[in-house]
């Protein structure tokens, strides 16, 4: 396994946020995290990429356990993020926030900064604009054109289309699987049920801080979503 | 006449100043923290080109190529060991860890070199002037604002067209979001304070080379490397070097008019432009 969680809990203080979350994601696969607000989505993310630490075995990458490093030690294994509400760095360019997602991992792989330009077009005309001039939609394709740079075996996508108009949400995923092409595994976390299951070969949905539901994308019935996502039959 | 000669000894004086301040200025801007114990790191590194030029018979400039990396890794130690351990939310802990260092840095000092104040010999250069026609200035002051000019570009270089400026600018704007980009802030913390530190020893050259300088004088330092930095808007460099020259001229305007207004007459430049530009005359977008 690329990926697995074993039992991950996760704590904002006094507050639990995750109860013993098991997940795993293969190489090459593309997994949807579903849930609705509040349900731990984000917080599972967060734990997996370092920015909440955790017990070491509780987040293993190809067996070994990575639940105690940094987020930048988490990265140079190869599992990049991108962040919910983007976070792009002001100061940057758009250019300088593509460079800086290449900066310190430097794996050989299909991204670089004219594969993301090919990508997302518009992005090569902005590149001298400061990131945070971009609209939103552009300014979600520098976040994942910049955790591309690279070349992840995995990348985290959390809550990319949220705050995104329809149009703008829809040249997003059509990118999901050019990506996916490139050999990375993706984890798409989403609230938008029908997006997310459109892209994801299985599906996890979590509801106050525990998966609900593990399910192949292609079998899953409305009636079981709706039981995982509000915890009641329709 | 006169006053053309003390507007440009004003200038030039500024350029100490803004040395004073850039090391500041680069360690507020990437980590938003005040070092307390900046002015006291000068004269220690005062001491340390002193010791250079005194035990080993090195020119002042040698000495000061050799204590360069002295004092680089000097920050380093500093901030790993010390500094990234306090840095948080509160602002707090960070200034009573600088306030500490510099009150053990001046008794330490005492200690070791005595209350006895001391100069760097610089030779023929202390004395020495150009002739520019309507005014003359010291080869020294020239030389302390050329090195403040250079100081300034390579940071702004280092700042805008390298890889590590790049992740500076990144962790400062976001230190999480830096993280997930394989940047580990406390790294990139260490470099700053290190070339900070790097910055603190070519002030401390002049310095000592230009005046009497004794273990108590380094809070003064201080004061006016804040007020250069605030004046200028916290964060940008060339606004700390404009924000030297105020007071620079400010204090020698004052000097001219009477021999005791020098120091309150930078202090006044410093509240009358925090009066009319609260952040700085070249305050940062993003802040």
């Amino acid at each position: 396994m690329l990926l697995q969680t074993h039992g991950l809990t996760a704590n904002y203080g006094q507050f639990r946020a995750l109860f013993g979350v098991d997940i795993a994601v293969a190489a090459g696969e593309c997994v949807a995290i579903i849930g609705a607000n509040g349900a731990g989505k984000s917080t599972l993310m967060r734990a997996i990429t370092g920015v909440i630490r955790n017990e070491p075995a509780m987040v293993l990458h190809r067996g070994e356990p990575i639940g105690a490093l940094s987020s930048a030690e988490v990265m140079k294994r190869g599992i990049a993020m991108v962040p919910e509400g983007r976070r792009l760095f002001p100061s940057l360019s758009v250019e300088e926030n593509l460079l800086i997602g290449g900066q310190v991992r430097k794996a050989p792989g299909p991204w670089n900064l004219e594969a993301i330009y090919e990508l997302f077009p518009i992005l090569r005309e902005r590149r001298r604009n400061p990131g945070t001039a971009l609209s939103g939609g552009q300014q979600q394709m520098v976040a994942i054109g910049r955790a591309l740079m690279s070349n992840p075996e995995l990348l985290l996508c959390d809550e990319i289309s949220l705050g995104l108009a329809p149009v703008v949400i829809r040249d997003i995923y059509a990118a999901l699987p050019k990506i996916r092409a490139g050999g990375a595994a993706i984890v798409v976390v989403e609230q938008d049920i029908g997006k997310a299951l459109a892209v994801a070969d299985r599906v996890y949905c979590m509801m106050e801080g525990r998966v609900t539901l593990t399910a192949k994308a292609a079998d899953v019935s409305r009636q079981q979503i709706h039981t995982a996502y509000f915890g009641e039959a329709a | 006449m006169i006053w053309l000669d003390t507007l440009v000894q004003g200038i030039l004086l500024g350029g100490l100043y803004a040395l004073f301040a850039a090391g500041l200025s680069l360690v507020f801007g990437i980590m938003r923290l005040v070092n307390l114990a900046h002015g006291d790191l000068i004269v220690f590194a005062a001491y340390l080109v002193l010791m250079g030029v005194t035990l080993l018979g090195l020119s002042p400039w040698i000495a000061a190529l050799v204590a360069m990396p002295l004092m680089f890794g000097l920050g380093w130690l500093l901030q790993t060991v010390v500094l990234n351990r306090v840095l948080g939310k509160d602002i707090l802990p960070p200034l009573l860890v600088t306030f500490g260092l510099s009150v053990a840095l001046q008794n330490g000092l005492l200690e070791a070199f005595s209350a006895d104040s001391r100069r760097i010999p610089a030779g023929s250069l202390e004395g020495a002037s150009l002739d520019l026609g309507l005014v003359t200035v010291g080869v020294m002051p020239l030389l302390t604002f050329a090195s403040a000019i250079v100081v300034i570009v390579a940071l702004n270089g280092l700042f805008y067209h390298t890889a590590l400026g790049r992740a500076f600018r990144a962790t400062s704007d976001d230190a999480v979001t830096a993280g997930l980009m394989g940047i580990e802030p406390k790294r990139i913390f260490a470099m700053a304070t290190g070339i900070a530190m790097v910055v603190v020893t070519i002030a401390a050259l002049y310095l000592g080379m230009r005046s009497n300088f004794d273990p108590s004088i380094g809070p003064a330092r201080l004061i006016y490397a804040f007020e250069a930095v605030i004046i200028g808007g916290l964060g940008s460099l060339w606004g700390t070097l404009a924000g030297g020259v105020i007071i620079g001229v400010a204090q020698t305007f004052g000097a001219a008019v009477n021999p005791e207004w020098q120091i309150l007459a930078g202090h006044i430049a410093f509240l009358v432009v925090m009066l009319l530009k609260p952040r700085g005359l070249f305050p940062r977008a993003v802040d």
